[in-house]
C-alpha cells in the first residue's frame, strides 16, 4: 500500500457485542469490529450478510438491541441519523437517494445543509450574510466538482446522467458534508469496469488527501481485497473474519461463506 | 491595429512590450473552479520572469529544449516563453498521445528538461525514463495525486517559481539580458508532425517565421487587442499554438483555457470567442446536434426553424459577403435574425465570432454555408506545420465552398508539372530536426517547399487544392484525374457514404459508390419501399436513380471547372456491402486504400470498361468474430449523363 499523508491513526469508531434484530430475525447478532482513523475498513459478506443494517446501526438508522458504539471515546445510544451526520459521519447511498429533479450542483450544495448557519429568511432573500456564505459553501462544493471531475455536469439534471455519474454525485454530496467518516454502500453496484476504475481511484484519493476514515460496503471481493486496510466478514448477522485482506483471504470460515460448503 | 512592433523580433521581447503597453488587459484566462480567472499580460509577463528565472537556474541553457506535455493551461504558454526567454526551444506535444510516441521525441532532441501538466501526463514521463536517459528534470503544474512520488526527477512548477523568483531578486538583471540575446533568427519552437507516413519528424520554426505570419493574418483579419480567442486544441498543434500564442503576442488578444475538455462547449458559450478555428469534423458535429434537437422541438419551432433556414440558404451567404440582395429578403433575413439565427449562434457560442477559419481537410458545401448563412463569418485557410500555417485565407467578401482563397501577404505558389503545389514564404520552416534527408526532399535549393498537395489556382486567384500528388493520375488523353477530389464531391451528399472513383489510365472516368445504410434506409421507409436489407436496398431502381442523381449533379459541376471537366463520372455501380476497415478497404482512420479495393474488385472495375449492364459477384466477407462468410449478388451497372465542359475560360 502506498504511503498516505496521515498514517493510520487511534480508533475511532468501536463496535462491541453488537445485535440487532427485527422481531424474530436476526439482522446482526454479536458484532464488534473497530475503525481507526484515516483507513479504509470494508465490510464484506454474502446476500442478507446484514452488511447494509451494520452500516445503519453506524448511521443511527437503526438502534441495536444490545451492545455499544463507541465514537471519538463516546458512546453512544439511540442518536438519529441527524446527530451521527452532525457529529461527523456521513455517508452514500446503495441505490442512491438524489433529487433526480435537481442539477448536480444543487445537490451537492444541500450536503452544505447542515454547515448552514444563516436563517432561512436571509438565505431565501440571498442578502447579507446568507450570501456570504453561500459563496463560501460553493466554493467547498467547486473544489469537490473539480476533485471528483464533474465540471460538465454542474448544471445537469442529476435524473438524466448515466448511473455511474450519479453515483459520483452522490459521493459528492457526501464529501460535502466534509465528514470525519464516510459511509458508502456498494459504491461500484452496478458499474462497468472503467466506472469501477474510477470509483477507486476516488475513493482511495479521499481518503489520501483529505485523510476521511472510509468504511465501505462491498460485493466485489476483487476491489475490496485491492483497496482496503482491513476488512470485516460477515455471515447470517455473525461476524466471520476481521483483519488484512491477505489474512481474510485465507480464512477457511471466509472461503466456505463465499464458495459455500457441503454440510 | 497598428502598433510599431519593430526592433521586437522575439516572443520574449513581445511580451515585455505588451507588459508595458497593455499591463492591466487581460492575456490569458482560464476556468478554475466554476470561476473564470484572468492574467493580466504583467501576471503573465512576471509568471513567464519566475518560470525562465528557475529553468535558468535548474541549468537549462541557450539551444535546450523542454519538452510541454498538457493540455491548454496558462502556466503551459509561460512555459513556452519561459524557454525561449533564455534561448531555448520548446516542444509541445500532443498530451493524449501514448508514452511510446512520446519518447521520440525526447530522444531526437536529447531532452533534459520537461514540463508535464498533472499526474497523468508525469506518469507517462516515469515510464519512459528508462529509454531517455537524457530527462532529468520534469516539472508539473498540477500536483494533485503526486505528493507521494518521489523520483529525483520531479519538481513542482510552485517550486520552480519559487526557485526562479528567488534567484531574480538575487540577480536581477540577468534575464533582460538573455532576452536581449534572442534573435528572429533564432529557433522558436518545434512541432512534431504526426508520422501517419512514416516516422514523426520535428519541424524547426524559427520567431521570425512565425511571428510573421501571425502578423501577416492578423492584419489581413483586423485583430487586434479586444479579441477573444478559445483555446481547445492541442497546443502541440501548430495550429492551436498560432491562434493562442504567435498571434496573441503580435496583437494582444486574450486566450481563454476551458475548464476541462468536456466543457468546451459550455465555456465557449461563457466567453463568447470573436476569433475561432475548427476542423470541419466539429462542424459537422455541432450541426448534427442542432438538427437532432430542433427534431425534438415543438411544431411551431420547427417550421419556424424551417422556414427561416430556407430563407438564411438563399440569401444569408449574400448578405455577409456585402452582395446586393433584395429589400424583402433583406427584412425577412433581419426578423429570421432576431427569432432563430442569433439564439442560435448564440447556443453555439458564436455570437461574437467575427472570424471563424476552417482548414485540415475538405468541408462540404452545405455545411459550409449553413455556418455562413446563420450570419458566422466562417472562411478557409490552406497551411501546414511546416509553413507557420498562413499559406492562403480567404478574405472577407470572396469566401468561396470549395477554394482556400488567395496567397496570404509574402506566400509565393507555384506547381510542378505534376501540378503539386510549391511554397515560398517567410513563414517555411527552417529544416526537418536532425534530418536533412528529409529537409532536402521537401525544401529545394530555391527555397520552395513541396506540400505533396496537388491543386491548381483558379480563374479568381483562388487556391484549389484537389488531392494529394502522389492519388493523382492521368486520363488516357493526358487530362487531369484527381479521385479524391471526386469522392469527396460524392461523399458530401447524405445518401453517399464511401465512394471510389478509377480512371488512372483510362479513357473515362468510373466508380463504385456506397450507399448510406441510415439515409438511405431512412429515405426508403418515407417513401413506403420495403427491403430485406443492404444488399437488397442497394439494388434497387429506386436507389441506383437516386445515386445517379447526385452523381450528375457533381457532374455538372465539373463540368464548370474545365481543369477537371474530362473527370465526369460515365458509369458507375453500387457495391454490395460497406466498405470496411476489417476487410482491408479501409485505413483505420477511414480512408479508402483505393488500391486496394480496385485490386479486389478488378472484375467489377473491368465490368464498368467493358460496358456490361449487370456483373455477378462472389466477394468473402469477414465477421467481426473473426469468420469469414460469403455475398453473391449480381451488380447492375448504370451510366450517368455527363455534360459538356463550360466555356474554358483557361485558369492561370
Amino acid at each position: 500500500m502506498k504511503e498516505r499523508a496521515e498514517r493510520v491513526g487511534e480508533v475511532i469508531l468501536a463496535l462491541d457485542g453488537v445485535s440487532l434484530a427485527f422481531g424474530g430475525v436476526k439482522a446482526l447478532s454479536d458484532v464488534s469490529f473497530d475503525v481507526r482513523e484515516h483507513e479504509v475498513r470494508a465490510i464484506i459478506g454474502p446476500n442478507g450478510a446484514g452488511k447494509s443494517s451494520m452500516l445503519n446501526v453506524i448511521n443511527g438508522v437503526y438502534h441495536p438491541q444490545q451492545g455499544t458504539i463507541r465514537y471519538l471515546g463516546r458512546e453512544y445510544h439511540d442518536m438519529d441519523p441527524h446527530e451521527v451526520a452532525v457529529s461527523g459521519i456521513s455517508r452514500t447511498f446503495q441505490n442512491l437517494a438524489l433529487f433526480k429533479g435537481m442539477s448536480v450542483l444543487d445537490n451537492i450544495m444541500s450536503g452544505r445543509n447542515l454547515k448552514m448557519q444563516s436563517n432561512i429568511l436571509l438565505q431565501a432573500l440571498r442578502i447579507g450574510p446568507a450570501l456570504r456564505e453561500e459563496m463560501e459553501h460553493r466554493a467547498v462544493v467547486e473544489r469537490i466538482i473539480d476533485f471528483l471531475e464533474i465540471q460538465a455536469y454542474r448544471k445537469t439534471q442529476v435524473g438524466r446522467l448515466p448511473y455511474g455519474l450519479q453515483k459520483r454525485v452522490d459521493l459528492a454530496r457526501a464529501l460535502a458534508m466534509e465528514p470525519r467518516i464516510l459511509l458508502l454502500d456498494e459504491p461500484m453496484a452496478g458499474m462497468n469496469m472503467e466506472e469501477k476504475q474510477d470509483m477507486c481511484r476516488f475513493i482511495l484519493d479521499v481518503n489520501d488527501q483529505f485523510g476521511t476514515t472510509i468504511v465501505l460496503i462491498e460485493h466485489d471481493m476483487g476491489v475490496v481485497m485491492d483497496i482496503s486496510d482491513r476488512v470485516v466478514v460477515l455471515d447470517y448477522g455473525k461476524k466471520i473474519g476481521d483483519g488484512t485482506p491477505d489474512v481474510v483471504r485465507a480464512n477457511q470460515a471466509v472461503i466456505d461463506a463465499y464458495l459455500g460448503v457441503s454440510h | 491595429m497598428s502598433e510599431d512592433l519593430s526592433g521586437l523580433d522575439t516572443f520574449p521581447k513581445l511580451l515585455l512590450h505588451h507588459a508595458k503597453v497593455r499591463a492591466e488587459r487581460p492575456a490569458i484566462r482560464e476556468k478554475d473552479l466554476g470561476i473564470w480567472q484572468t492574467w493580466s499580460w504583467r501576471r503573465f509577463a512576471d509568471e513567464v520572469r519566475s518560470l525562465a528565472c528557475g529553468l535558468a537556474a535548474q541549468d537549462f541553457k541557450r539551444g535546450d529544449h523542454l519538452a510541454i506535455v498538457g493540455d491548454n493551461r496558462p502556466r503551459v504558454y509561460a512555459a513556452m516563453c519561459a524557454a525561449q526567454c533564455l534561448g531555448g526551444i520548446p516542444v509541445p506535444l500532443y498530451q493524449d498521445a501514448i508514452a511510446a510516441e512520446i519518447a521520440f521525441p525526447i530522444q531526437n532532441a536529447g531532452i533534459t528538461h520537461a514540463l508535464a501538466e498533472d499526474q497523468e501526463q508525469v506518469d507517462k514521463l516515469l515510464e519512459i525514463l528508462p529509454q531517455c536517459p537524457t530527462l532529468a528534470h520534469i516539472y508539473y503544474d498540477e500536483p494533485r495525486g503526486l505528493r507521494h512520488y518521489s523520483q529525483p526527477q520531479l519538481m513542482s512548477c510552485d517550486k520552480l517559481l519559487e526557485i526562479g523568483a528567488d534567484s531574480q531578486r538575487r540577480v536581477p538583471a540577468f534575464l533582460e539580458a538573455e532576452i536581449a540575446k534572442g534573435a528572429g533568427s533564432d529557433t522558436a519552437a518545434m512541432f512534431f508532425t504526426s508520422g501517419t507516413t512514416g516516422v514523426a519528424k520535428g519541424v524547426v520554426l524559427t520567431h521570425h517565421s512565425l511571428i510573421d505570419r501571425a502578423q501577416a493574418a492578423a492584419e489581413m483579419e483586423g485583430l487586434n487587442d479586444t479579441d477573444v480567442v478559445l483555446a481547445y486544441l492541442p497546443p502541440a498543434w501548430v495550429g492551436q499554438n498560432i491562434f493562442s500564442y504567435a498571434q496573441p503576442f503580435v496583437t494582444g488578444y486574450c486566450v481563454c483555457c476551458p475548464e476541462s475538455a468536456e466543457t468546451v462547449m459550455m465555456d465557449m458559450r461563457d466567453i463568447g470567442p470573436t476569433y475561432y478555428f475548427a476542423p470541419p469534423r466539429v462542424f459537422e458535429a455541432l450541426l448534427t446536434q442542432v438538427s437532432i434537437r430542433m427534431e425534438d422541438a415543438s411544431a411551431l419551432k420547427r417550421s419556424l426553424y424551417r422556414y427561416f433556414m430556407e430563407v438564411a440558404r438563399k440569401v444569408g451567404g449574400d448578405i455577409l459577403d456585402g452582395k446586393p440582395v433584395g429589400a424583402l429578403d433583406r427584412v425577412l433575413y433581419r426578423l429570421g435574425d432576431a427569432i432563430i439565427y442569433g439564439p442560435l449562434r448564440n447556443v453555439l457560442g458564436m455570437s461574437r465570432v467575427r472570424v471563424a477559419y476552417t482548414a485540415g481537410e475538405a468541408i462540404g458545401p452545405d455545411l459550409f454555408r449553413f455556418y455562413r448563412s446563420l450570419g458566422i463569418n466562417l472562411k478557409q485557410l490552406y497551411g501546414s506545420t511546416e509553413t507557420s500555417v498562413f499559406v492562403c485565407v480567404q478574405p472577407n467578401g470572396q469566401v468561396k465552398a470549395d477554394t482556400v482563397g488567395p496567397a496570404v501577404k509574402g506566400v509565393e505558389l507555384s506547381f510542378t508539372p505534376q501540378r503539386e503545389l510549391l511554397i515560398r514564404s517567410p513563414g517555411l520552416f527552417k529544416e526537418y530536426y536532425k534530418n536533412p534527408q528529409a529537409t532536402a526532399a521537401s525544401k529545394d535549393a530555391q527555397g520552395w517547399f513541396h506540400t505533396g498537395d496537388a491543386g491548381y489556382v483558379d480563374a479568381d486567384g483562388h487556391l484549389k487544392i484537389i488531392d494529394r500528388v502522389k492519388d493523382v493520375g492521368k486520363l488516357a488523353d493526358g487530362s487531369l484525374f484527381a479521385p479524391k477530389y471526386l469522392e469527396n464531391k460524392l461523399k458530401f451528399f447524405p445518401f453517399i457514404k464511401e465512394a471510389v472513383a478509377f480512371g488512372h489510365g483510362r479513357d473515362r472516368v468510373c466508380a463504385f459508390v456506397n450507399m448510406d445504410m441510415e439515409a438511405v434506409g431512412n429515405w426508403a421507409e418515407k417513401r413506403g419501399m420495403p427491403y430485406s436489407g443492404y444488399v437488397d436496398l442497394a439494388s434497387r431502381d429506386e436507389v441506383y436513380d437516386l445515386m445517379r442523381e447526385c452523381i450528375e449533379k457533381v457532374n455538372a459541376d465539373l463540368a464548370t471547372e474545365p481543369e477537371i471537366a474530362a473527370s465526369q463520372i460515365h458509369r458507375f455501380l453500387i457495391l454490395h456491402k460497406q466498405l470496411e476497415a476489417d476487410d482491408g478497404e479501409l485505413t483505420r482512420t477511414s480512408k479508402v486504400r483505393r488500391l486496394h479495393v480496385g485490386e479486389k474488385y478488378a472484375s467489377l472495375v473491368d465490368a464498368m470498361y467493358a460496358g456490361r449492364p449487370v456483373v455477378h459477384v462472389e466477394a468473402q466477407v469477414r465477421y467481426e468474430d473473426g469468420r469469414t462468410g460469403s455475398i453473391s449478388a449480381d451488380l447492375k451497372i448504370r451510366d450517368a449523363k455527363t455534360y459538356a465542359p463550360a466555356a474554358a475560360k483557361k485558369a492561370a
